[in-house]
């Protein structure tokens, strides 16, 4: 097997896990949900991280640089904020 | 064992964490600890990353790290409470940018940085090129999308209810950003790659923008939660790119969650996603905008009366009820009904609001209780016995046409059933139409009563005129 069949296979195995996480979330947690999946697409920091580990500012290491900028501001303000989020609903009378 | 072995091995411990921590999320009672497992996933992820790349220049990755933890964390610190649906829209489009700047670096870096490559499917194979057009395409609508959805939801943008020629738009744009990539990744020059490549990034921003632009009201937390699956799907194509199964499976599993809700949305509204991609509603349908007769109207002091009265109330809040911050003032009615041993709860409406469980994070804010939050499916037989039902700034989601008008652009929406409750209360500042543009049969019934103006002012007057009858 390729290594392209190999990820397509932890692609469709990966959706189908997807699947069967989410299923039958309550809606009260549908933000919270959201918010910390998208959060968890943050995960594309790793890539970023590879991409500037030149010190002369090239075009593709200032990318780079964007990249891990953005996707850092994803992650931990995305964890955050759900964190935050999920702070007010323990909150009982 | 090699390194890239031993750190390949301890990812299976990252996606552990991913895993358990998701599914802890969506329950209730586990959902902040899964959190932070999902976010010590991230942790090991970035930490196996930086020690794998070994000695390396840090510059670049340490101020990255920095500038962006700061304003993450900034950004959240900052925040209005009240102003979470926009914080995670806005954050769902940079992480969409990130992947697709991920794309943009390492075609630069294999196509005009190397002097000796010809072209992006030569220097990187078929498979990376492509799917790093695929990953630019998706992460710059995720990106387009997610801002504008930030400015819908802060009010500062409308956008036209229909957009003429939007599908022939949106198919002229995916041409054209296909076309540009293949040119980008194939094409042996020197700047016809670049231009390709800008082509597809402009592209991309447009589709993004063409697709959200038209949508609001109750189909906003469809497109929102389908702009999160494709931050999830960019990233996932990003792990196709560099070849990376830790990207693979964390932003698929993000794909397949977004996806679920977005279902979850559709189902809610009885349309299908397709459906509500094409924009607006009904369309060709003819819809029922003819003039109101038989509205009555009142005051708070009048409708407190009625509600002391009460032993069942029922809460509805809708859109406005966020976009007039009168989630406390809900609360205090709430809270003084509870003290004249009236039996309280809100009514939630899958849809009601601009993003998926939009009003439970509201109300959670103001500290109501999620007891007290009922689903429709649960609540809706509840109606016919119940004495009061307060509508707060909902409109579409409580429309009875969805039930008696097979023609209307509604019909078969399920609703909120609040018309066969013995009296309706409707707080909204004019009979204007929702987001449907349709006439709402719901304010001429003769148990609805309107009780006209800010969402918040009529509510905190109802609260003052209940507190008075305490005593």
């Amino acid at each position: 097997m390729g290594p392209l069949l190999v990820s397509l296979y932890v692609f469709v195995l990966a959706g189908f896990l997807g699947f069967e996480l989410i299923n039958k979330v309550p809606p009260t947690l549908h933000t919270p949900l959201m918010s910390g999946a998208n959060a968890m697409s943050g995960i594309t920091v790793i890539g970023a991280l590879t991409l500037a580990t030149v010190a002369e500012p090239r075009v593709s290491t200032i990318l780079g640089f964007l990249a891990i900028a953005l996707a850092t501001i994803n992650v931990v303000g995305g964890f955050l904020v759900t964190d935050r989020m999920l702070a007010t609903f323990r909150r009982r009378r | 064992m090699r390194t890239a072995d031993v750190t390949a091995l301890a990812a299976l411990g990252s996606i552990a964490l991913f895993v358990v921590g998701l599914k802890r999320l969506s329950r209730v009672r586990s959902a902040r600890s899964g959190n932070q497992l999902m976010a010590a996933g991230m942790l090991v992820a970035v930490v196996l990353t930086l020690f794998e790349l070994g000695r390396v220049d840090w510059r670049w990755i340490l101020g990255g790290v920095a500038v962006g933890a700061g304003v993450g964390v900034a950004t959240v610190l900052r925040a209005k409470a009240t102003a979470m649906p926009e914080i995670v829209a806005r954050f769902n489009g940079f992480g969409g940018a990130a992947s697709a700047l991920v794309a943009v670096s390492l075609f630069w870096a294999a196509v005009v940085e190397d002097p000796t490559a010809t072209s992006a499917v030569e220097a990187l194979g078929v498979t990376a090129a492509a799917t790093a057009v695929l990953t630019v395409l998706i992460g710059g609508v995720t990106l387009s999308g997610s801002v504008l959805a930030e400015l819908k939801l802060r009010g500062t943008v409308e956008g036209p209810a229909r957009l003429p020629g939007r599908s022939l738009a949106m198919a002229v744009l995916l041409g054209l950003g296909v076309a540009a990539g293949w040119e980008a990744v194939v094409a042996h020059d020197a700047t016809l790659p670049v231009v390709g490549m800008l082509v597809l990034v402009a592209a991309s921003l447009l589709i993004g923008v063409v697709l959200v632009l038209p949508i609001g009201g109750a189909d906003m937390p469809v497109v929102i939660s389908l702009l999160n699956s494709l931050s999830g799907l960019a990233a996932a194509a990003a792990g196709f790119a560099l070849d990376d199964p830790l990207l693979i499976i964390a932003g698929t599993v993000v794909g397949a969650a977004g996806l679920i809700l977005t279902q979850i949305m559709c189902v809610a509204m009885n349309r299908s996603l397709l459906n509500v991609m094409v924009g607006g509603f009904g369309g060709d349908v003819e819809a029922d905008t003819s003039e109101y007769v038989n509205v009555r109207s009142s005051d708070a002091e009048e409708a407190a009366m009625v509600l002391e009265a009460a032993e069942r109330v029922i809460i509805v809040p809708g859109y406005g009820l966020a976009a007039g911050r009168a989630q406390n003032a809900a609360h205090e009615v709430a809270k003084a009904l509870i003290a004249l041993g009236v039996e309280v709860r809100f009514a939630i409406h899958p849809v009601a609001g601009r993003m998926p469980g939009h009003m439970n994070v509201v109300l959670a804010e103001a500290e109501v209780p999620y007891e007290l939050l009922v689903e429709m499916d649960r609540i809706n037989q509840d109606f016919p016995q119940t004495d009061v039902v307060i509508v707060v700034g909902a409109n579409d989601v409580v429309n009875p046409a969805a039930n008696t008008q097979p023609s209307s652009p509604i019909a078969g929406m399920p609703i909120l059933d609040v018309a066969s409750a013995r009296r309706v209360f409707v707080i909204k500042r004019s009979l204007s139409p929702g987001y449907a543009g349709i006439k709402n049969e719901l304010f001429e019934r003769d148990n609805t009563v309107m009780l006209f103006g800010d969402a918040k002012q009529v509510l905190d007057d109802l609260a003052a005129h209940l507190h008075l009858a305490r005593r």
